[in-house]
Parts: C-alpha cells; sequence; structure tokens
C-alpha cells in the first residue's frame, strides 16, 4: 500500500500554513501506512554557495550544537540550529560536496538526510499521528512539501527505509508501490559510483534519478528513463527546489488523485487527503494519466 | 416513526461507517426508503451490498467500492467516486455526478452505472452483464477480459480498448488510442442501434447513435481454433 500527499501553495497564506495543512493528509494516510512516516518540506532557501544539511542520529540528547561548532571552525557556519525530532538542520558555508565530506569525516555515525538549498527531510518509523507530533510538522511553513506513510514490503522498517529519499541537491522522492529488478539496478548503479544505505528498492528508484541527473538528463529524460528500467509499479511524487512532479507506470494500478484551486496544488494517493484541505469541495480534481509527467514550479523572485 | 416518505439523513461525520452500511443492508426488511448521506470526505465502501429498492443520495465524493455489489437500489453520488465504485453491482442504478476512478463498475453482474464526468483506466475490467454509460472519456485497458454488458462512451477511450474481450458490446462516438487483444470494430446493425439509442436515453446523455462506433470481440482468442492445437 503506502501513501503518498503533496501540497505545493500558490498563496502567501498557505506557505505560511503549510505543515498545519500538510499534517492532516499525512494523518489521512495512516491506515495506508503505518509503519513509518517521513515529510521533505521546502523552505528558507539558504544564500547561495552555503548548504542546508538536515541531519539525524539515532540519540535524540545528540550535541548538535558541537557538531555546528566544529563545522563553523572547519568551513564557515550559521549560528543556529533547528532540531525537529531526532533530525537537526544546520547550514554551512560551504558547497554540499564539501559540507557532506566533513560530515562522513568527522561525524560518521551522523546520517544525511538531504542537502541542499531550501529542502529539509524528516522521517522516522512508528505511526504517522506520533512522527507528526514528535516532529512538529504542524508548525513548518514553506513553498512546497512531500509526504508519505509507509507499508513497508520490499525491506526492512527503519528510519533509513522510510520516504522521502534524497536524490540529489534539493530533490527527493517518494514512492507507492513496488519495484522487482531493484537487486540488478542496484548492483548496476554500485558499478556506477552510487552508494546505497540500505536494500530498500524506492531508494534504488532514487539512486538510479541521482545517477541519470548526474548524467546530463533533465527531470523528462529521467522520468523517460525510469519508464524504460525500472520494473513495477509505481506513483512517484518527485520533489525539486521549486516545486513538484508526478508519474505513474505505464500500467498505473497504483492510485493518484491530483487537485487544483488558485491557492494550492495537492496530490494524494486518496482523495479524502484532499478533503482536509480549505476549497477541495471546489477544486478540480483528476487522475493523472499512466507514463505522464506532471509539474508545477514556482517562478524564483 | 419514519414514514416510507421521509428521507433519512446521515452524517458520516457522526455516524460510523458500519453502522451506515448495516442500517441500509436492514432496510431491506421494512424502514427508511430515502437516505442522503453527508460528509463523505472520500471514505471507503460507502452504501456498499445494499440489498433493496432504495434511493440513496451521497452527497459529496466517495473512495473505494462505493455502492459496490448493488442490488436494486438507486444511488447517486453527487461528486466523484474512487477506485471500483459499483463494483459487482448485480442491478438498481449508480449514478456518478462527477468523475469516476479506476476499475468503474469492474466485474458488474447488471444494473446501470452512468458516470457523467471521465472514468479513468480499467472502466468496465471484467464485467458480466453491468450497462455502463460514460458521458466523458475513459482511460486505458478499459474494457479488459469484458465478457458480457454494455459499454457506452460519449467521449474518448484509451489504449488497449477491450483487450481479451468476449462478448461485452462497446460503443464509442469520440477517438479510441487503441485496441487491445482481439477487440475490433464492428458493424453497428439495427439491433445495436436501438441497445445504443435505450442507454443514451436511460442515462440522459445528448448523444446521437449514428456518432457512434461499435467494437467487440474478433472472437480469435476465446474460442478454440483446432488449427492451433500444436501450440497449446
Amino acid at each position: 500500500m503506502c501513501g503518498i500527499v503533496g501540497l505545493f501553495a500558490k498563496t502567501p497564506e498557505v506557505e505560511a500554513n503549510l505543515g498545519a495543512l500538510l499534517a492532516p493528509m499525512l494523518h489521512e494516510m495512516s491506515d495506508r501506512g503505518p509503519d513509518s512516516a517521513g515529510v521533505a518540506f521546502y523552505r528558507n532557501p539558504v544564500a547561495s554557495g552555503h548548504t542546508k544539511l538536515t541531519l539525524q542520529h539515532d540519540d535524540p540528547a545528540y550535541d548538535w550544537d558541537g557538531l555546528r561548532k566544529a563545522l563553523k571552525e572547519a568551513h564557515g557556519a550559521d549560528k543556529h540550529v533547528e532540531r525537529r525530532g531526532n533530525h537537526a538542520v544546520v547550514v554551512a558555508h560551504a558547497d554540499a560536496v564539501r559540507a557532506e565530506a566533513w560530515i562522513e569525516e568527522h561525524h560518521p555515525d551522523v546520517k544525511i538526510m538531504s542537502a541542499g538549498e531550501a529542502i529539509e527531510i524528516y522521517k522516522e518509523v512508528g505511526r504517522p499521528e506520533a512522527f507528526i507530533e514528535a516532529f512538529d510538522i504542524k508548525g513548518l511553513d514553506g513553498t512546497h512539501a512531500l509526504g508519505h506513510t509507509r507499508m513497508a514490503t520490499e525491506s526492512k522498517v527503519t528510519t533509513a527505509g522510510s520516504h522521502p529519499f534524497s536524490t540529489g541537491l534539493d530533490l527527493c522522492l517518494v514512492h507507492n508501490g513496488s519495484l522487482s529488478n531493484h537487486n540488478g539496478l542496484r548492483r548496476m548503479l554500485r558499478r556506477e559510483g552510487v552508494r546505497f544505505q540500505t536494500e530498500n528498492d524506492t531508494e534504488v528508484a532514487a539512486g538510479y534519478m541521482m545517477w541519470r541527473q548526474r548524467e546530463g538528463d533533465t527531470l523528462q529524460q529521467v522520468v523517460d528513463h525510469c519508464i524504460e528500467d525500472l520494473d513495477g509499479f509505481y506513483t512517484f511524487l518527485i520533489g525539486t527546489r521549486d516545486g513538484f512532479a508526478v508519474v505513474r507506470d505505464p500500467i498505473a494500478c497504483k492510485p493518484a488523485v491530483l487537485a487544483e484551486t488558485d491557492e494550492w496544488v495537492a496530490m494524494s494517493s486518496e482523495y479524502r487527503s484532499i478533503a482536509t484541505l480549505p476549497g477541495a469541495e471546489k477544486a478540480v480534481a483528476w487522475e493523472p494519466a499512466p507514463a505522464t509527467l506532471y509539474m508545477w514550479e514556482k517562478e524564483r523572485v | 416513526m419514519a414514514t416510507a416518505t421521509d428521507i433519512e439523513v446521515v452524517d458520516l461525520a457522526v455516524t460510523p461507517l458500519r453502522e451506515l452500511n448495516q442500517r441500509l443492508h436492514d432496510a431491506a426488511s421494512g424502514g427508511p426508503r430515502s437516505w442522503r448521506i453527508v460528509n463523505p470526505n472520500g471514505a471507503h465502501a460507502i452504501a456498499v451490498g445494499i440489498d433493496a429498492e432504495l434511493d440513496v443520495v451521497i452527497d459529496g465524493h466517495t473512495g473505494y467500492y462505493a455502492a459496490g455489489m448493488n442490488k436494486h437500489a438507486t444511488v447517486t453520488i453527487e461528486g466523484n467516486a474512487g477506485v471500483g465504485v459499483g463494483e459487482n453491482i448485480m442491478s438498481g442504478r449508480i449514478h456518478v455526478k462527477g468523475n469516476a476512478s479506476q476499475a468503474c463498475a469492474a466485474t458488474g453482474r447488471g444494473g446501470l452505472v452512468v458516470v457523467d464526468g471521465n472514468a479513468s483506466s480499467r472502466c468496465g475490467i471484467s464485467m458480466k452483464g453491468v450497462e455502463i454509460v460514460v458521458k466523458g472519456d475513459i482511460g486505458h485497458m478499459s474494457g479488459f477480459m469484458a465478457q458480457s454488458g454494455t459499454l457506452v462512451v460519449c467521449g474518448d477511450a484509451g489504449d488497449a480498448l477491450g483487450d481479451s474481450i468476449y462478448e461485452t458490446h462497446i460503443y464509442v462516438r469520440g477517438s479510441v488510442q487503441g485496441l487491445g487483444a482481439d477487440c475490433i470494430e464492428k458493424e453497428l446493425k439495427e439491433f445495436h442501434r436501438a441497445e445504443l439509442g435505450r442507454l443514451l436515453e436511460a442515462a440522459g446523455a445528448d448523444a446521437k447513435v449514428d456518432d457512434f462506433r461499435r467494437y467487440g470481440s474478433a472472437r480469435q482468442l476465446y474460442t478454440f481454433n483446432i488449427d492451433n492445437a500444436g501450440a497449446y
């Protein structure tokens, strides 16, 4: 099963309340995925040349400020650390390659959930309502956000196996479905230098997308290659720096509903999530066609 | 004491779904004939398994399998319907005023399902006698393994229409993106014109019989052909 939700703000009011609007959508998908939950929020973009990192450590009392101070001495870093559950957001005054390499070298026990200018990824095992509380999802603002509730089929229930998966700078993926050729693809991608943390099928799709982007594909080309090379069932919701994209496999068994008003664009596995949004009753709602890319992006100011 | 003319209103924001469905089942042995269900909010399995001549209006959008296995009742959905609306309908009538999701009227054995908007993929999959009228378009793989009954589409049909079809009659007014295995265009005979005219009228569809094309089985796939014995 699994549930997917996404919300793209078209007004400042929706941006300010993005978390408060996404949380009930995610909660509504609890029956579809009671194992784990996760979100990606795009908010507070950092200055060009700086990198926002979302980090995770299993110890809830982890010394994030100590990490930040050491990072500041090495590369420079923002004063503030934003903690959410066992995750923390730090801003490095360095490009992503250097910032991530520094974390991996000096804090190998810390997991990097996401890196980029605007993206923040939070995810954890357990019921979605507990996740929403522990990470204060309702308190988040942002331009757009993606969420996932997981019913594990292909790999273990772990934080690392939860969605969203980072697929590169400011990019992430959530998935409803299952892939059947992920082991072969993982071997191929490892030869191409892509690293994997889990035995999870979606992580392979994320790694595949990362690889295609590295090879110079546009998002449309990435999706065309996915349709060719990924064997299995999927509805993908792909988060980008400026918006999100939806694509379903050519058979399109896995559900997806899109809805749009003058205030927002919403995506969900089922309409009942969208029904929680203000103005849902007058939204235009439809199902995305198979093997077709749908995309919404905000113009950068 | 409720009389037969009263409308029984059930608010799904306060009444559990199982209680609603139980009351609709109990109505087979008496009680209110007219029902209005408010705040459906996309819940699954609303008004499933009715076996009585009830008139049920669902005031909003429904989730999966709305009015599934319906017998005798008239169920109107004043919004969009989720996956498998009218699944295995036996008789009666289901009217979706908005769009229908995948597998509309799947495996239906009788009755009439009308969709005012579009129906997405696999509309009428494995249908076994139900009559379906979609006033808009239908998605890919519709009428897959359709065995009997009639599927009328006033708009366009997606790819692989009628794949592995048996004896269902399919009528499409618009374009067909592609025909599935063993599905071919067939002549619109007098019998079919009468059948199509009757269904368009029953559904309140504003369309002319002459604008439709008929599709059906080439009967090469499901009939045993002695010349192919070596392949089995």
